[in-house]
């Protein structure tokens, strides 16, 4: 176990401590406990720049089922550097917000911290490990972790209807994926990222293939959100304010990002997988933005963009894998669009996240969210208010923040789809800079929705809970922190490009040579004038949305994915009852029904298939008149037992049966059998006269059985597959009979000239014994039913 | 001659058999079915020594034993319970 492992392992650790320290230390916050993890990790993480910046990788081990080949194998390499070091960052930035958030004396927090801390070491294990197994594990905790958070407020029902939701999809997903993983390991018979990497040439015809793909891009794709998937996204804002930060901004959306990103070096190659993962993540980003308009929350409006960000991060990835076809001489041509992801994730999870904060800060001073309520917050808030222009105007994609720079790369990636030239990507991909265009259009707009219809315009106290003022200092920090970071970063961002995008560009794209500069400014290319076009159309719509905001009922809610979503658990959960109605019956005669239906098909079907059922008449013996007689007599008794009128007959008639059975035996030389044959038939015909007796008075009708079609052909079937398969069981006696061997040695080794019994105490006494056994059980049954009852019991006595 | 001696009356015993199972199916009360049930007991062992005549055997003669134990013991639980409404009395349970 290296240090490496201690730090993935660090927060379940610590949050075993939370607990304990909370309810030791009661007066301090639980958030500061919790706090120096992170950070610590943070810095921790940092230390790897100078490796990963050089291309090295670190990969250490530790045996977890070895034998199964599944180790804790983890590997910092670019791309999960840069993710870990997200998850730190941010995390620390959450974690100190979390303590301005939440009260120390209403919020159980002691829960809240631990649910985080799982989160974050599970996400951590997702983006470092490279062992197919353990990224599932760890992903299926994210998964739990996440529902955990967005349910954290339990007693709302909205909360739990969202982590239900949330918890349904991506656990549907996540189980896809693990199939995907299985397919990969059969394809490639090793769970390791980097080994199967290393032979997805070789996989690239194999029938596996195509489905492994569709596997893990669903499983990628219900995490991140993608259409149609997205739907639990803005559900999951239930949640509390730095949750959403954290986990619906910058790092569980994008665990599908970074699977699709770590699974390119390996599908990329097929133009499905380009097409699947540009595609999804252009009609994603395209109708997140448009829903996003729609929103009246702060967090809705949030929450849809984050969607719509993904699906763009989603769509330059597939549009980066489309390099994977050409030679890595004229690669630096594609690969932008694989830079643009990896910068565009970076950007999109510092701007996303204080905005979130600045949502969760007007949520907390106002006690509202709804835009149609806020307005003139500016002159309260100035800080919130410079903060929020600072990530709006960077979502927007205006420049000098750092989405202007991310939203050019965007672009240029989109324009070139059109020179690809390949999965015929020349004929529909011209749509792809088209939607890319019409969508930032309206990012734009409800950028500047987000921005002005809270802290611009009128003011209304009369609709406002609290009387707003500024938050305090220590929720300011964090997104003024995740501020700056824009800033730095659209002024100065080639500090990234060689020592965290590069190494993560490479790790997605392993045989390339990608030279990362990313240019403040351009020339006058077409990616500045479709800026200037989103700007000056997404202003002009802005100026126009009471006119056009009809637009917006032409698809009513009964079309919603949301509403097929619940219209989908809602029919299944009906379908499922009623079918569960319809043949549990709570009737013990239809099971039989059953039971017998299936015995009968499967037993014909295999007969008849099998070509089994076989009459041969060579091994038979003789027949004896007598026995002819006695086979008459037992006949006419059991089928008389069935049009018998009284019950007293039917008892009288199957001891009549019994008893010729025990003639059988005698005839048939089994003296032992008919003894105790003649002694168990009188008393269990004594034993059903008993319970004849006892009979209810008011039912105690005498009337024949009722005939019914489906019975009758049913125990016929049975009967005659019985026969059948007796008969053909007869005719193919494979092996002679041991019985020999005890005729030679009863005597001679068990001294005992009955054979039946010598077989029964001494051959085979086990079963005897266990036979005892049943019959003790049997006794001691009877006894407890009829002596045991319970208080109250007595009613039911006489009934 | 022997055989055929057995033969004939194996057959005389199933006749016999036949009619006391027309009084037990027929019988107007229950003590007339219960005395041909009893009898039909009696038949039966006869039957098994037959039998066992004709096979041979000495393995039945439990058989045989056993069936008087059980008609008669039948035949007086069914007496007591014509009589006295139950087989077993159990007023020292309660």
């Amino acid at each position: 176990m290296s240090l490496l492992h201690l730090a993935i392992i660090s927060p379940f650790l610590l949050a075993i401590l939370v607990p304990i320290l909370y309810k030791l230390l009661r007066k301090v916050h639980a958030g500061w406990f919790v706090l120096p993890l992170p950070m610590l990790l943070f810095i921790y993480f940092l230390s790897y720049i100078p490796r990963t910046s050089i291309q090295q990788t670190v990969i250490k081990s530790f045996a977890w089922i070895p034998t199964l080949g599944i180790d804790f194998t983890f590997k910092v390499d670019g791309l999960g550097l840069l993710f870990a070091l997200l998850i730190t960052g941010i995390g620390s930035l959450v974690v100190f917000y979390s303590i301005y958030y939440l009260s120390k004396d209403k919020e159980q927090l002691n829960t809240f911290y631990v649910y985080l801390l799982l989160f974050m070491g599970a996400m951590l294990g997702v983006v470092l490990s490279d062992n197919l197994i353990v990224l599932y594990t760890f992903w299926e905790l994210t998964s739990f972790s996440s529902f955990l958070l967005i349910g954290y407020w339990y007693d709302r029902e909205k909360s739990r209807y969202g982590a239900q939701k949330s918890m349904l999809i991506t656990v549907f997903g996540g189980l896809s994926m693990l199939g995907g993983i299985i397919l990969l390991y059969l394809m490639t018979g090793t769970f390791s990222i980097s080994e199967i990497i290393q032979q997805s040439n070789e996989i690239l015809t194999n029938p596996f293939f195509i489905p492994a793909m569709l596997c893990i891009l669903l499983g990628a794709f219900t995490k991140s959100a993608q259409f149609p998937f997205h739907i639990w996204l803005p559900d999951a804002m239930e949640a509390p304010t730095p949750v959403s930060a954290y986990l619906h901004s910058a790092t569980m959306v994008k665990a599908g990002i970074y699977l699709v990103a770590r699974m390119s070096p390996i599908f990329a190659e097929n133009g499905l997988w380009v097409w699947l993962v540009a595609g999804f993540g252009i009609v994603t980003l395209f109708w997140g933005a448009f829903s996003a308009v729609k929103q009246t929350d702060l967090k809705g409006i949030l929450a849809y963009s984050t969607v719509s960000q993904l699906g763009m991060i989603m769509s330059l990835l597939g549009i980066g894998g489309a390099a994977f076809h050409f030679d890595s001489s004229n690669n630096s041509y594609f690969t932008v669009a694989t830079v643009a992801a990896v910068f565009h994730l970076i950007n999109h999870a510092t701007f996303k996240g204080s905005l979130f904060m600045v949502a969760g800060i007007v949520d907390h001073e106002t006690g509202t969210r709804d835009i149609r309520k806020l307005g003139g917050l500016m002159y309260f808030m100035p800080i919130t208010f410079t903060i929020a222009i600072i990530g709006t105007f960077s979502m927007a994609g205006l420049p000098p923040f750092n989405g202007f720079l991310s939203k050019e790369m965007f672009f240029t990636a989109m324009v070139r789809v059109l020179e690809i030239g390949i999965f015929n990507l020349e004929t529909w991909g011209v749509l792809f800079p088209i939607i890319a265009w019409v969508a930032s259009i309206f990012t734009f707009v409800y950028s500047m929705l987000l921005v002005f219809k809270t802290f611009t315009g009128k003011f209304q106290s009369e609709k406002l809970a609290k009387k707003p003022h500024e938050a305090p200092i220590g929720m300011l920090i964090p997104p003024t922190i995740l501020a700056s970071l824009v800033i730095i970063i659209g002024f100065f961002p080639n500090l990234l490009s060689n020592t965290i995008i590069a190494p993560a560009v490479a790790a997605i794209m392993p045989n390339f040579k990608v030279d990362v500069h990313i240019s403040f400014w351009h020339g006058f290319t077409t990616e500045l004038f479709m800026t200037l076009g989103v700007i000056v159309i997404g202003i002009l719509l802005y100026k126009a949305l009471p006119k056009w905001r009809r637009v917006y009922r032409l698809f009513p809610e009964k079309f919603s994915l949301n509403r097929l979503y619940n219209s989908i658990l809602d029919v299944s959960q009906r379908a499922s009852r009623t079918m569960t109605n319809r043949y549990l019956t709570g009737f013990s005669r239809t099971y039989l029904l059953y039971l017998f239906a299936f015995f009968i098909i499967i037993l014909a079907t295999t007969l008849f298939v099998k070509d089994a059922f076989t009459v041969k008449t060579n091994n038979l013996s003789s027949i004896h008149l007598s026995e002819a007689i006695l086979a008459l007599v037992i006949s006419i008794g059991a089928i008389s037992i069935i049009f018998a009128k009284s019950r007293l007959t039917s008892i009288i008639l199957l001891g009549a049966v019994g008893y010729t059975v025990s003639i059988f035996f005698v005839l048939f030389r089994a003296p032992d059998l008919a003894l105790t044959q003649l002694v168990i038939e009188t008393i269990s015909v004594a034993l059903f006269l008993l319970c004849f007796y006892h009979l209810p008075k008011f039912k105690k009708r005498e009337e024949r059985m009722r005939f019914r079609i489906a019975n009758a052909v049913i125990s016929v079937g049975v009967g005659a597959i019985v026969t059948m398969i007796a008969m053909s069981a007869h005719s193919n006696k494979l092996f002679d009979s041991i019985a020999q061997y005890y005729v030679d040695n009863t005597y001679e080794k068990a001294a005992g000239k009955n054979m039946v019994n010598v077989i029964l105490v001494d051959f085979r006494g086990f079963d005897t014994m266990f036979e005892i056994t049943v019959l003790a059980i049997a006794a001691l049954g009877i006894f407890g039913m009829i002596k045991l009852r319970l208080e109250g019991g007595k009613k039911n006595e006489n009934q | 001659m022997f055989h055929s001696a057995i033969l004939i009356a194996i057959l005389c015993i199933a006749l016999a058999m036949l009619g006391f199972i027309y009084r037990a199916i027929k019988g107007p009360t229950i003590p007339d079915r219960v005395i041909a049930l009893d009898a039909l007991g009696i038949n039966l062992v006869a039957l098994t020594a037959l039998i066992s005549i004709v096979l041979d055997t000495n393995a039945f003669l439990e058989v045989i034993l056993l069936i008087g134990i059980l008609a008669f013991i039948g035949t007086v639980a069914f007496s007591k319970f014509l009589e006295k409404g139950e087989v077993i009395e159990n007023d020292r349970d309660r």
